[in-house]
């Protein structure tokens, strides 16, 4: 009978949604559960309150260096003298495997701010040593310039300039 | 019930895999098309929320794990570290607090349905030892869990519990030193208790899929208590169970989260949030409400080691079980009067339970004797003779039987 | 139609949650301390939340009263802004935490100094050590108030009762020097002299500072310390518990569905 075979029908797909929306509802609930499951392993917010510090600039000389921790990295902050500063600028881009501006990397002339890690395979670089005024990695030789710019070695990349700005004429904010 | 395989590869992968490592088809055979008594009750149910229990007690520890500290100078404050900063982490650790009550809130269920249809009888024995055996695993667990917040309660109910040992003749001592590594509760306790609460819930899981394995040979009891006679009499596991014990599995989570997100602490002590101190013992050392009826049979003997023997005998006692019910009729559904000292048994262990919370003096002590020597006479007295000057009710001759005509399959 | 099963299992859940509740016993049940009123507490209930005044005054009393002898060391000073908490603003807990001094270094000399808190830091208690503590207390220790509203069996309404419910000790009882009388604590006799009068404070929002008010208001605040997750906790319990009532209502018509053709 057209009327029985158009109830089943009905019935068919009246179960069908009904499946349909327990296995979508539970799917939901599967999501939401497993989200907190992995964000967990997302930094806390102790290690977040970390994330930025304050460093007070004022007691470093011209031609002096300090290393800071910042995230668990060290951060070099060094007060370059105008001979070092006049060197970085007179570099020709050919002669840098990732060329850069000085001036693109520091806010103030005198004071450059890198996250100290060599960036072929992690080691921290030694400061003022190597052929450029720079630095040097021992590790596996890569030489950096007076802007902390990869100029011989194996290292691919610059020194990296992390995000921070000036708060006050001699305290800066990293992260 | 352990028979044919019923499973037909269909694809070519599901064929490759079949021929060199046929966990398909054993997934088909126990869970999909496994041939399952069609009038099991809702407190059939309660397999499947306990295994639930215990792969959310497994995953959330081990994210606990990722945070904790397992020292004594850094426990405390590496648990507050997690309810405050680590991502959902007050959310992770209450679901771990509470979910290990509704463990066994789940496994007391579990363990009174099978007393009352006689699940234990022949020929499911070993089953019944092999659940035991996951009960004692249990309570290890969660007796070594609960040191580890190292609050107030965490150090004096481990002091209280392994002092015990203490008691036993000759070795006594030394068995307290070994387990404490130190003369007391210290440091060395609670590194070694860290490793062994993690390992546990790992054996059980090990034990688990015997005690499945082992109740896949003869197949589920049910309500009735009669042996399946043929097709007629099951329906295959999925999808009528897989559902039903789906729907059991929410009304339980229902009640899961309303302590989770509403009554948190309310089944734990406030002394536990005070951090261990060895010089300051609390007014009142209580367990967690689990194991409050052992307690309560502890402190009722005035004997130290009488009252650690009775203690463990009220575990050991269930190993005996089997061959202590001499009655041929499996389900308490046929036997009246089997059923009115069942139900002073359920009351005997709320009583006990509840006696354990109280302190051990006066009435309290008098109850919990007579508490004590019931439940041991229940097993030992009453179950053996019952089996031979009980009159059953008559038995159905099969499953099929009693539900046509009477109530719907649910 | 509910069979017996179902019934009963409702009725062993219930029994459960009661039996529980009835052993949970509390930290001061020794004795027959004074049971604590019942109070109506903003942050109880299923809709429970933290008014934001109130948190800032009872910070306001802890600050001024109870930070001479209480530590409060789970609790950073950038917890003052985030959500669910006294909310204030970044700049204003960068001022509060100046306020304060805590231990840092060593310095390049191997020197340990001092410097000014940072949002990060934590409340730097008022004593070195616990031995110092009780020293200064004739022996007594003040606890720690971070966790004290969840470390006490009566939560809330006996903080509040406690450090509202000073009284004359009654006839005949003696009471040594060093001990005070306050009905609601366990043998009536507590370390702490009364910590709060009338006018202690003055509320930088204007509201008089009453016995009455001052201890509801740090309450409140020290039910936060203990709780800092519980808004959010409340709300996605709802959210939850609303999920879960509809996905068991599609089970259940999902296994009506499928055991429908037993029949």
């Amino acid at each position: 009978m057209a009327d029985e075979q158009n109830s089943a029908g009905d019935e068919t797909n009246r179960r069908d949604f009904l499946y349909l929306a327990t296995g979508a509802f539970a799917a939901i609930g599967a999501a939401n559960i497993a989200w907190p499951l992995i964000h967990q392993m997302n930094p806390d917010a102790s290690v977040k309150a970390l994330a930025s510090i304050e460093v007070d600039l004022s007691a470093i000389e011209t031609g002096q260096s300090i290393t800071v921790t910042w995230r668990g990295k060290p951060v070099f902050i060094r007060r370059r003298t105008q001979g070092e500063i006049a060197e970085a600028r007179t570099v020709a881009d050919t002669d840098l495997p990732d060329p850069q501006n000085d001036a693109e990397r520091v806010q103030k002339d005198e004071w450059l701010v890198m996250v100290g890690i060599c960036t072929h395979l992690g080691c921290v670089p030694l400061g003022q040593a190597g052929d450029f005024n720079g630095w040097f990695c021992p590790c596996h030789g890569s030489h950096y310039d007076t802007s902390g710019r990869i100029r011989k070695g194996p290292a691919p990349k610059n020194l990296e300039i992390p995000s921070y700005e000036f708060v006050g004429d001699s305290r800066i904010k990293i992260g | 019930m352990s028979g044919e395989s019923t499973y037909n590869p269909s694809n070519g992968f599901t064929k490759w895999m079949d021929s060199r490592l046929p966990i398909l088809r054993l997934a088909h055979d126990s869970f999909i098309d496994y041939p399952t008594p069609k009038n099991l009750n809702y407190w059939w149910t309660f397999g499947g929320i306990l295994t639930f229990c215990l792969v959310t007690q497994i995953i959330t520890g081990i994210i606990l794990a990722m945070h904790y500290t397992p020292h004594v100078d850094f426990a405390f404050n590496s648990v507050e570290h997690i309810m405050r900063n680590v991502n959902y982490g007050w959310l992770i650790r209450y679901i771990h607090a509470n979910g290990a009550s509704m463990f066994f809130l789940a496994v007391y269920i579990h363990i009174f349905r099978g007393l009352y249809y006689g699940s234990y009888k022949a020929p499911r024995e070993v089953l019944w030892i092999l659940g035991v055996i996951i009960y004692l695993l249990m309570m290890a667990a969660a007796f070594l869990g609960y040191v580890l917040p190292w609050g107030q309660m965490s150090l004096w109910g481990a002091t209280v519990i392994t002092n015990l040992f203490g008691a036993i003749p000759l070795i006594g001592e030394n068995v307290a030193i070994w387990l404490w590594g130190g003369y007391s509760i210290d440091n060395p306790t609670l590194n070694r208790f860290f490793s062994l609460h993690y390992l546990i819930p790992f054996l059980i899981f090990g034990v688990v899929i015997l005690h499945i394995w082992a109740l896949h040979v003869p197949g589920n009891n049910n309500p009735v208590g009669i042996s399946v006679k043929g097709k007629q009499d099951t329906v295959p596991f999925h999808p009528y169970y897989t559902v039903k014990d789906g729907f059991a599995l929410t009304v339980f989570i229902i009640l899961f989260a309303y302590f989770i997100f509403f009554a948190p602490n309310v089944l734990g002590h406030a002394d536990n949030y005070i951090q261990a101190n060895p010089l300051v013992t609390p007014a009142h050392i209580v367990p967690e409400w689990y194991l409050l009826p052992f307690y309560a049979i502890l402190r009722a003997v005035p004997d130290k080691l009488g009252g650690v023997a009775l203690m463990f005998g009220a575990i050991l006692i269930l190993f005996l079980l089997p061959w202590l019910d001499t009655s041929k009729v499996r389900s308490a559904r046929y036997r009246p009067l089997f059923r009115q000292f069942y139900a002073l048994l359920v009351l005997d262990c709320l009583l006990l339970g509840y006696l354990g919370a109280q302190p051990a003096e006066g009435i309290y002590i008098v109850l919990a004797r007579i508490g004590t020597v019931y439940y041991f006479a229940h097993f030992l007295v009453v179950l053996p003779v019952l089996g031979i000057v009980e009159k059953p009710k008559a038995v159905p001759e099969s499953i099929s039987e009693p539900v046509l005509g009477a109530q719907p399959a649910e | 139609m509910m069979r017996f099963g179902i019934k009963a299992g409702l009725a062993a859940a219930i029994m459960a949650v009661g039996f529980s509740a009835a052993v949970s016993s509390p930290a001061n049940a020794a004795g027959d301390a004074k049971h604590p009123a019942e109070m109506n507490w903003q942050f109880d209930g299923m809709f429970g939340t933290y008014d934001r005044n109130a948190l800032r005054r009872g910070f306001q009393v802890y600050k001024e009263v109870c930070a001479s002898c209480h530590s409060l060391n789970q609790i950073a000073f950038r917890n003052l802004s985030q959500e669910g908490g006294p909310e204030f603003s970044e700049a204003e807990v960068k001022a509060i935490a100046k306020e304060y001094l805590v231990e840092d270094g060593p310095d390049d000399y191997g020197d340990m100094f001092e410097r000014d808190a940072l949002p990060r830091d934590k409340f730097p208690s008022p004593y070195p050590n616990e031995n110092a503590a009780r020293a200064a207390n004739g022996g007594a220790y003040p606890p720690d108030l971070s966790l004290i509203t969840k470390a006490r069996g009566g939560g809330a309404d006996y903080i509040h009762a406690l450090l509202s419910g000073y009284e004359e000790a009654p006839e005949g009882v003696e009471m040594r020097a060093g001990l005070y009388y306050n009905p609601y604590m366990a043998g009536g006799k507590i370390a702490m002299p009364v910590p709060l009068l009338e006018e202690l404070v003055e509320y930088s929002d204007g509201t008089e500072a009453t016995v009455e008010q001052m201890s509801m208001d740090v309450t409140h605040f020290l039910n936060w310390t203990a709780e800092p997750e519980l808004e959010q906790r409340k709300s996605m319990g709802f959210m939850v518990l609303i999920y879960l009532t509809i996905f068991a209502g599609l089970m259940f018509f999902s296994m009506r569905k499928i055991w429908a053709d037993l029949h």
